[in-house]
């Protein structure tokens, strides 16, 4: 599924410029510490989180992930859509909660294969 | 690349710079794209970088991240002249933590930056004295353990 159908399915706000809506998911995460997802996430999976701060961009890029999913209307800072951007890394927000994004992806088909 | 040929680079990082956590890793990152080594052993050496690049931020008040790539392996060295690691053992634990509340706040200092290392790596060295400071060197060979 595209990264574009779940963000009309669950109207999420496009928080970055200027990166492609097109990545293919291939799965998803959800956590807010950061070195489990790093250990458990993997290419192309979107990852839901509550974490608003920078390092969300590095560990996406890093790992190559379609998207991030910042969810619970967690504020941005200016700097994490920036690296973001620089990295190429999507980033998209949302006031539902983290189990609510969730349920409406896993609903949608979007399932982890491993 | 050739037999002869190893190359070496070196990143600085600074203390306390959230900021630019993680340039090291994605800077190595890149070098390992571009010289067409397999994405799941580059995965493996991110993800262990990011982690020991975190740690140097958090507890070590800056570092040096060295990446020596050879035609069929990788070794990364990450070292500080921080406060040390007191009990090795413990810290390989998952779970265990020093770090304070500010960072755990941004969901660090969770206790798996070790055990995300060991688990990235085909061989994992530390030596650390306390006051002094810990070095942590990595070894990643270039075989696609997935596909295996």
């Amino acid at each position: 599924m595209k990264i574009s159908e779940i963000i009309e399915s669950l109207k999420l706000e496009v928080a970055t410029k200027n990166v492609a809506l097109t990545a293919e998911v291939t799965g998803g995460y959800a956590s807010d510490l950061l070195s489990n997802v790093m250990g458990q996430a993997s290419a192309g999976m979107v990852w839901v989180t509550m974490q608003g701060h920078q390092n969300i961009a590095a560990v996406a890029a890093l790992l190559g992930l379609s998207a991030v999913i910042v969810a619970g209307g967690t504020a941005i800072e200016q700097e994490t859509l920036t690296k973001a951007e620089k990295n190429n890394v999507l980033i998209l927000t949302t006031n539902l909660p983290t189990f609510e994004v969730v349920g409406k992806i896993y609903a949608l088909g979007v399932k982890n294969t491993k | 690349m050739s037999d002869t040929k190893k190359m070496k680079v070196t990143y600085e990082v600074a203390p306390g710079d959230f900021e630019r956590a993680g340039e090291a890793s994605s800077g190595i990152k890149r070098l390992l794209q571009r010289i067409g080594i397999p994405a799941e052993v580059i995965r493996r050496i991110a993800i262990g970088t990011y982690e020991a690049e975190m740690n140097v931020i958090i507890h070590a008040g800056g570092g040096i991240v060295t990446a020596e790539i050879s035609p069929d392996s990788t070794v990364i060295i990450v070292s500080d002249k921080g406060p040390g690691i007191a009990d090795i053992e413990l810290a390989k634990q998952e779970g265990w933590s020093t770090a304070p509340d500010y960072v755990r706040q941004m969901g660090f200092g969770a206790g798996m930056g070790l055990p995300n290392m060991i688990k990235c790596s085909d061989k994992l060295d530390i030596v650390s004295v306390v006051n002094q400071g810990t070095q942590i060197t990595m070894l990643f060979y270039h075989v696609d353990k997935e596909s295996k």
